[in-house]
């Protein structure tokens, strides 16, 4: 018999266990993406795409992403100038709860002051909170309402920015949603897009 | 008669170690002589391990892992499925049950340090058999689809989405979508169901080899296999396993069975601490429920977690020391330096600590269960923990002392006063 070649053997036994091993970490790679969101929920989680510049001021108009409302609201200066008044009778003013992406983390928690975008969602349990967008009693609220969201439900108080006035069994602001401008007019809600 | 099972058993015994594994680890497996009260839990985990997997296998004939099917599959499991409901309390009790016994089995290697050389690997199959088991409980959790499963996967899975950088993309990977939906429930149920189970069993398998092989540890903790008798090499303190402990531990199987009993058909729920009241009521992803506690035995790690301010607008150094929390049970077999083994011999360090430890324990385990301002607020006065929720405070003094259990071992086990160790085991 003849003399065994120990290093070819130690080299061939290396060789074939590294490409046994990335034989191995190939084939794991269908199973791990197997895991992502399938096409099917891609395609039900995709962004929602708004025009924005037909929101006459001071109005709003709601959209669906993932299933729930969104809702956009041209906030007018009247209305920017009242979110500053309230801080004392808020929650959360300074936003301490991460109900926001850092770009809306602000004083008007937007990325364009005029223009809110919130996630119609309360806080509390879940219902869908009525827009009393206009200050004073109009719309049944009281005299030094300056506008704002109230939930049938349990009575949470939100302002124009959704930041929950104290006392609203609400625990938290309302959700800002990733959002981001394409252009002046046009609005992308779900991604964060850049520099976010 | 007897003839023939001798010959039936010789013929399996040359096709398969049969009577030899028999010897190895029950006839002549030999057991220190004086193991007491705190060494019933292994086979008692053992016993919870079985139940849970026969209940299980029978839930799964009924239960249906879609969230549009889920929670009405498991009320007609309660319901209409004949003892049905008799199987499913099973399952859920033995969930918390099996943590029971497994805190206590983990309690009496503290006590008698069963985790020292040259048990270390023992130690760390069990480590992982405890991690393997939150795993469980996690994803079982979310299988009834109530509203305490749902938007507790929710508060875990968005745990992984503050590490930096990659945690988003890995929470809408384990989720399988972008919000706690039919696909999470799906793989929940995979993991649950067959996954995990394998990894556990496997896991039990190697923890009980590793045992065999260096023999148990007892309250005296000293080596047994020291003093062996010169003539038949058999440990001079050690009884064989089957039948000493075979028998003393069918005791503690019917004592446990009792208490187990009697949680089943009157407290199955436990007045919410085994089955919280949210839990009755179907997922909704549009309403987050008040309070989101999770249950009892996730609620140490789960104050540790709150207790740990944001830093940098991130939540994740709260996540690292709640897994910290939990990982550095592993290095305990390397952290404990001191010469002895069993507390019988340890000096008042050890014990103080051990003490502070276990009262830490439970404080961070009731305070996990409630809202942080259970206790109300400090005045805006006072001074440094102004305006800051009592519990809280409680809570991190809690987390520092857990941790400092464990950080301060080194020193407090190795300068510790320690007593002689006798030769052979005592009473």
């Amino acid at each position: 018999m003849a003399e065994v070649d120990q290093k070819r053997r130690r080299f061939l036994i290396a060789a074939t266990s590294v490409m046994g091993g990335v034989a191995g970490a190939a084939v794991a790679v269908p199973f791990i993406a197997s895991m992502l969101p399938s096409e099917r929920a891609r395609a039900a989680g995709a962004p929602v795409e708004v025009d924005v510049s037909k929101i006459e001021p001071g109005a709003m108009i709601t959209v669906e992403w993932r299933g729930k409302p969104v809702w956009i609201i041209h906030r007018t200066k009247e209305m920017l100038a009242g979110l500053t008044e309230l801080e004392d009778k808020l929650s959360d003013p300074k936003l301490d709860v991460p109900q926001q992406p850092e770009y809306a983390k602000n004083a008007t928690r937007s990325r364009k002051p005029e223009l809110m975008v919130l996630v119609g969602i309360c806080t509390h349990l879940g219902c869908s909170p009525t827009p009393k967008l206009k200050a004073g009693s109009e719309e049944g609220m009281t005299a030094d309402w300056l506008g704002g969201f109230f939930c049938p439900c349990h009575g949470s108080k939100f302002d124009l920015a959704g930041r929950v006035f104290q006392g609203s069994p609400a625990p938290t602001n309302l959700e800002v949603p990733p959002h981001y401008y394409m252009s002046d007019t046009r609005l992308l809600i779900g991604e964060d897009g850049k520099g976010a | 008669m007897r003839n023939f099972i001798i010959c039936a058993l010789n013929w399996v015994d040359e096709r398969f170690p049969l009577t030899a594994m028999w010897k190895a680890h029950l006839s002549e497996y030999y057991a220190p002589k004086n193991f007491n009260f705190w060494y019933f839990f292994g086979s008692l985990a053992l016993l919870v391990l079985v139940i849970q997997i026969v209940t299980g296998i029978f839930l799964t004939m009924h239960y249906k892992p879609d969230a549009g099917l889920a929670f009405a599959s498991v009320e007609y499991i309660m319901r209409d499925v004949p003892w049905g409901w008799l199987i499913r309390y099973m399952h859920s009790t033995g969930a918390s049950m099996f943590f029971v016994v497994v805190y206590l089995h983990m309690f009496r290697s503290l006590l008698y340090g069963s985790h020292r050389k040259p048990r270390e690997l023992v130690w760390l199959f069990g480590v992982a058999i405890f991690l393997c088991l939150m795993g469980e409980a996690f994803f079982g959790y979310l299988l009834p689809w109530g509203q305490m499963s749902y938007w507790g996967a929710q508060v875990i899975i968005n745990l992984f989405a503050s590490i930096p950088f990659i945690g988003p993309d890995v929470a809408v990977w384990l989720r399988g979508d972008y919000m706690v939906s039919d696909a999470t429930l799906n793989r929940f149920f995979a993991f649950h169901v067959i996954a995990l189970p394998l990894v556990l069993l496997g896991l039990v398998v190697a923890h009980i080899i590793a045992l065999h092989e260096v023999g148990s540890n007892n309250p005296d903790g000293i080596e047994i296999k020291q003093n062996k008798d010169p003539k038949t090499g058999i440990p001079l303190d050690g009884v064989p396993f089957h039948p000493y402990y075979t028998v003393k531990d069918i005791v503690g199987v019917v004592v446990f069975l009792i208490v187990f009993s009697v949680i089943v058909f009157f407290a199955p729920e436990m007045g919410g601490y085994f089955l919280e009241a949210n839990n009755f009521i179907p997922a909704n992803p549009m309403a987050t429920p008040p309070h989101i506690a999770p249950v009892w035995y996730f609620t140490p790690f789960y104050s540790i977690l709150r207790a740990v301010p944001p830093m940098f607008n991130s939540q994740f150094p709260g996540v690292v020391a709640m897994g910290l929390s939990v990982l550095v049970f592993a290095a305990l077999p390397w952290l404990d330096r001191s010469p002895v083994k069993s507390i019988r011999y340890r000096g008042p360090l050890y014990k103080t600590w051990l003490a502070i430890f276990v009262v830490s324990f439970f404080i961070l385990g009731y305070l996990g269960t409630e809202v942080t301002t259970v206790w109300g607020t400090f005045d805006k006065e006072t001074w440094i923990v102004g305006g800051v929720d009592r519990a809280t405070v409680v809570a991190r003094i809690c987390t520092v002392a857990y941790f400092l259990f464990f950080a301060l071992m080194p020193w407090y086990t190795k300068y510790d006063k320690t007593k002689p160790v006798p030769e052979r085991v005592t009473g």
